[in-house]
């Protein structure tokens, strides 16, 4: 009888084990690494450019260990106003997905998730605010810069305090620390 | 009743093609071609123009003296009198070479084609060598960049393959400040115009970028002929197979929404740079199920990314997704696909042939390429 009933469980097995294989059949790309929380806080780090400070980097990625918190490296794209805005980037593209892929692989070497944005906008103001009407972020990183060609000048800094529903994070430029990451910054071929 | 065998011949021999290239208007293509016809027809070649648009440029009109012309036709339309190459004159007077400016032009609504360009696939069916213009912001794939560099769109475009059907590409470069010295000394626009040029396309970073474009585009051009007649073998097999096999690739991203899809993204772009391919991004998404928050958002940010590089997401509902990406790659004409790591299979799933392995056996002549995962790179110090 009990042999019966141990042959019984082991079908029982085999058939579950099949139909679950069958359930999965073909949905089995998900890689190994795939973070175990993609929710959660969420620390937005906007650039633009060609290069972002390594103090404003290593700040949000010290954040992020600290609050087991994202990183949400944003490129802010200009689009000319004679275009439309959803229209291809392909010039700052070249700058923008290096910038990102050297951001990334910095931050997952700290074990640190990373969701990547572009934002478009007329200005560099315009397309953080169309990152910011898309994502909730609990901490905006920035860099000042007293340049408004390479990134976000005093008035975009005094409007992010203003009207964004986050806590901002305003690095003060420090003139002897000329780290940045660069597209240069990619590991391995890109 | 067959035609004699010298009729065979003439019609047999289609045109020799060449165009001259250039990064913006004013940089000399119109100059250079004339100057080609007035060699040409010191050789003895019977050389006319077909058209010439000299816009108003003084040295353009003193270089083109001494050449034949066939007066362009004159078309209604609505109620205007529209001026164009008179095709049917020029096979008419059937030159051996014929100068046609500005091959991206489109036609006025009533003529044989819609573009110009189509005109002189008639000329060189005929027989006839063609000498002819455009600059680099009017090819389609370069459409967006340029206008991403100038701020201008140019809705005047032709297909890349048209520099693929000429024999000859010849770049008239020029540097972005001789350029702008022509165009300060009035050689390129009148008074009027030259302010606005100055402060709206003409500017030296806009210039410079287009330089780059155009030399880019020649020496990749090169580079295909290269490749085509290494690999086909002569120039006339070459343009039989539609040249295609060396510029023609399209790559198929697999993605699915989360936020490491994106690494796979870039990846697959800067393969489609290298390959100078069009880029899809697929995503099979299970069937009956809606997709939960978090992917709708990372959804959005693919889509968001996928619009910035100017390629195109897929969403295709599919229980099996070999099938369904091999349907897809077929529809698309996908020669390349990149996907990510798969997670190691467990269980039964063990037994199943790895997806990898299906898309080959599915989709015979396509490349798949399976993206690493770098994050765990040691990082470089720059």
């Amino acid at each position: 009888m009990s042999t019966l009933i141990a042959a019984a469980l082991v079908v029982i097995a085999i058939v579950a084990g099949a139909a679950g294989g069958w359930q999965a059949r073909g949905h089995r790309r998900r890689p190994a690494a795939l973070p175990s929380r993609e929710g959660g806080r969420r620390i937005l780090l906007p650039f633009a450019g060609m290069s972002i400070s390594r103090r404003a980097l290593e700040a949000a990625v010290r954040l992020a260990i600290a609050e087991d918190a994202t990183i949400m490296p944003a490129y802010l794209a200009r689009v000319p106003r004679t275009l439309p805005l959803d229209v291809a980037l392909p010039q700052q593209c070249l700058r923008a997905m290096p910038l990102l892929e050297a951001i990334e692989q910095r931050a997952a070497n700290k074990g640190v998730r990373v969701d990547s944005r572009i934002g478009r906008g007329r200005t560099y103001r315009d397309a953080l605010r169309s990152v910011l009407d898309a994502e909730h972020v609990d901490r905006v990183i920035v860099s000042a810069t007293s340049d408004s060609r390479t990134g976000l000048d005093a008035g975009d800094l005094h409007w992010l305090l203003e009207k964004v529903p986050a806590e901002v994070l305003i690095l003060r430029p420090d003139p002897d620390d000329r780290r940045a990451v660069t597209a240069g910054s990619v590991s391995g071929h890109f | 009743m067959p035609a004699p065998p010298d009729d065979i011949g003439a019609v047999a021999r289609r045109g020799h093609y060449t165009i001259f290239l250039g990064m913006a208007a004013g940089v000399g293509k119109t100059y250079r071609m004339l100057q080609e016809g007035h060699a040409e027809l010191e050789a003895g070649r019977d050389v006319v123009v077909g058209l010439l648009e000299t816009h108003g440029r003084e040295g353009t009109a003193a270089v083109a003296e001494g050449l034949p012309v066939v007066p362009r036709r004159r078309v209604a339309y609505r109620d205007n009198l529209l001026e164009e190459m008179d095709l049917p004159g020029v096979l008419v007077r059937a030159p051996e070479v014929c100068l046609v400016d500005e091959l991206a032009h489109t036609n006025a609504p009533g003529v044989e084609h819609v573009k110009r360009y189509e005109d002189i696939e008639d000329l060189r069916a005929a027989g006839i060598d063609v000498l002819s213009t455009v600059n680099v912001q009017h090819l389609e794939s370069l459409n967006d960049q340029v206008a991403e560099l100038s701020g201008v769109r140019v809705r005047e475009t032709v297909p890349d393959s048209i520099l693929n059907w000429a024999d000859e590409v010849v770049l008239i470069d020029l540097s972005p400040e001789t350029l702008l010295d022509r165009l300060r000394a009035g050689k390129i626009y009148p008074p009027q115009r030259i302010e606005a040029s100055l402060n709206g396309f003409f500017r030296i970073e806009n210039l410079a970028a287009l330089r780059e474009v155009a030399l880019r585009q020649v020496a990749a051009e090169v580079e295909a002929k290269r490749l085509t007649t290494e690999f086909v073998g002569t120039r006339e097999e070459s343009m039989a197979s539609e040249t295609g096999q060396a510029v023609g690739e399209r790559l198929l991203a697999l993605v699915e929404p989360y936020a490491g899809s994106q690494r796979l993204v870039r990846r697959a772009w800067r393969s489609s740079q290298r390959l100078g391919a069009e880029l899809d991004l697929l995503w099979v998404a299970p069937p009956g199920r809606a997709p939960s928050e978090e992917q709708e958002r990372a959804l959005g940010a693919l889509r968001q990314l996928a619009s910035a590089l100017g390629s195109t997401l897929l969403v295709e509902s599919g229980d099996d997704v070999a099938t369904t990406v091999a349907e897809v790659a077929r529809r698309r004409g996908t020669t390349y696909i990149q996907l990510g790591r798969s997670r190691p299979a467990r269980g039964p799933a063990r037994l199943r042939i790895p997806l990898p392995q299906r898309l080959m056996e599915a989709l015979p002549g396509v490349d798949v390429r399976i993206v690493a995962d770098r994050s765990n790179r040691h990082e470089r110090t720059p």
